[in-house]
């Protein structure tokens, strides 16, 4: 128990620490943090066609890009970081001392909901206010939303520890983690509406969890008749805890049994 | 009376694949003593150090640091950590934390962790104290290294390469640290490949070459030095003539009387650290 306390303790720590050093690096900032938003505000500019009664594209694009949001602060963040605090030795050195992995991993987790709680709310914000993205009134609509971020981050977390192992090195790391978060956007109905993609694309989209995420959230954020104009005809939230669940166990196994603590 | 072994390495092999990079060390590091594992660059030197710290696995052998197998996984391989500090080869790591910041959080890891102030000023970071890591000269980062390999108070402290691209001074002013450490009964083993590096610090010295301990000695024994033959040369009938005796001061007297006064192009060498080292890796016949 006092062993408990104590890995808790310091992942507590290092969440404070980590976010000290993501705020000190600009870049990250910029692309982690307000890159969904600058998209959101170029593609909600741009596309302001109606899809559906009552619907705009960027009301779409927004569920989107919250739904994508949590991909960014924890997939793509940690996919990143993670090779690159293998190349310059921090992890190394943690090693090296008697603080616990599971203390590393809490601080992680501790950063990427600190982000993604930013992010979500400047979507949101910005969302609501430029894009009439209507916040939904109904308290059963944010609970989905709630249960929806929370597996959600969760999944993408562990998902990111995962595919850490991937990049050979931290400076290539980006190079090989955001194209398969910018395809996966795309096969996801993010850009596009969902179901004007080619059939292979919408089954490829399928197996993962942002085409589940970015449904999900359009289930919480459009009116309740856009339903029918899904592939299924209705949200499918049922489906979508459980292919997101699958993942995030799948991940949790992957990321324990695989992580590295230096390159060789 | 027995010995206390700090560390205590039986027949150690590390193979990687089919090579061998560790090919049967044996080794004793006494409570208290500064140890150089002295070597070229690919001899050995980390891998053996490395699994002393418990970053990789032995392939043979017995392995023991502070009566405790380094590769114990799980909570008893934490508690150990607590014994022991280590300085990696240089990183990068940090680099937008301040020194006080990292040193401060460190200390969080172990239960009984040093003083942070006290540390500062022993490593001699006070007037960095709120500077990044990244703005730290070479000499100043690896200071601060140091102070976290020290700042959970550990019994043994591992140095690998501490001042690998130092300028003289900053080695200098590095090398009276290492000596404070030791003066509070630190055992510390360092890494060089800086042969006076380890005759200014190492109580003993062990060099190591392809993955094999040729000798351990104290800088002033090692390889026979202090018994080594002096080289007695001159020109005689247009030739240079060399002997090698252990009593150069003699044969010098009889060329005297030879000559009848002074003797041509007259030098006497003993051979130095470095020629015994060079020797003894091969790299000088």
């Amino acid at each position: 128990m006092k062993f408990l306390g104590e890995t808790l303790r310091i992942g507590i720590l290092r969440s404070g620490l980590e976010l000290k050093q993501f705020l000190r690096q600009r870049e990250s900032v910029v692309f982690t943090l307000f890159f969904p938003v600058i998209l959101l505000f170029i593609f909600g500019t741009v596309f302001k066609d109606t899809i559906a009664p009552g619907v705009t594209f960027s009301q779409y694009f927004v569920a989107g890009m919250i739904a994508s949001g949590l991909v960014n602060t924890g997939f793509q963040q940690l996919a990143i970081t993670i090779p690159m605090e293998r190349d310059d030795g921090t992890l190394k050195r943690l090693r090296g001392t008697p603080m616990s992995v599971s203390s590393y991993f809490i601080g992680k987790a501790l950063l990427v909901t600190f982000l993604m709680i930013i992010q979500t709310a400047l979507l949101l914000f910005f969302g609501s206010v430029v894009f009439d993205l209507n916040l939904p009134t109904q308290a059963s609509l944010w609970w989905n939303f709630t249960w929806l971020v929370v597996l959600g981050s969760a999944c993408s977390t562990v998902l990111g520890i995962a595919f850490s192992v991937v990049p050979k090195s931290g400076r290539g790391a980006s190079a090989v983690v955001s194209p398969i978060v910018i395809i996966l956007q795309f096969f996801s109905g993010v850009f596009f509406v969902f179901t004007s993609l080619p059939n292979w694309m919408q089954q490829f989209a399928a197996i993962f969890p942002l085409k589940w995420l970015t449904q999900g959230m359009r289930s919480v954020f459009l009116p309740e008749e856009f339903a029918t104009q899904e592939v299924a005809g209705n949200w499918e939230l049922g489906k979508t805890a459980l292919v997101i669940s699958v993942w995030l166990v799948l991940g949790l196994i992957f990321a324990i049994k695989s992580f590295k603590w230096s390159r060789e | 009376m027995s010995i206390t072994h700090a560390i205590e390495v039986i027949g150690l092999v590390k193979k990687y694949g089919s090579k061998t990079a560790v090919d049967g060390i044996d080794l004793k590091v006494e409570t208290g003593e500064i140890f150089a594992l002295l070597g070229p660059n690919g001899a050995g030197k980390t891998t053996t150090v490395e699994i002393l710290e418990g970053y990789r696995k032995a392939s043979g052998g017995q392995v023991r640091v502070l009566g405790f197998d380094p590769a114990t996984k799980g909570s008893a391989g934490q508690r150990w950590r607590n014994r022991i500090g280590i300085v990696l080869q240089s990183t990068t790591d940090a680099a937008d934390l301040s020194v006080i910041e990292t040193i401060s959080h460190y200390a969080n890891y172990y239960e009984n962790p040093r003083d942070v102030e006290q540390v500062i000023d022993e490593v001699g970071l006070r007037e960095k104290i709120n500077a990044k890591a990244r703005e730290l000269s070479g000499g100043q980062r690896r200071r601060l290294d140091v102070a976290l390999g020290i700042i959970g108070s550990p019994e043994i402290l591992f140095l690998d390469e501490p001042t690998t691209g130092f300028d003289p001074e900053a080695r200098r002013s590095f090398w009276e640290l290492i000596r404070t450490l030791k003066a509070e009964g630190k055992t510390i083993l360092l890494t060089t490949h800086y042969l006076d590096e380890a005759q200014e610090l190492a109580d003993r010295v062990g060099v190591i070459n392809n993955g094999k301990i040729i000798e351990i000695g104290t800088p002033q024994t090692l390889g026979g030095r202090n018994t080594a033959l002096a080289k007695v040369s001159w020109l005689e009938n247009g030739k240079q003539q060399v002997i090698e005796t252990k009593d150069p001061t003699t044969e010098v007297i009889r060329l005297n009387q030879r000559f009848n006064g002074e003797i041509p192009e007259l030098e006497v060498a003993r051979p130095n650290l470095e020629e015994i080292y060079l020797k003894m890796i091969g790299e000088l016949k």
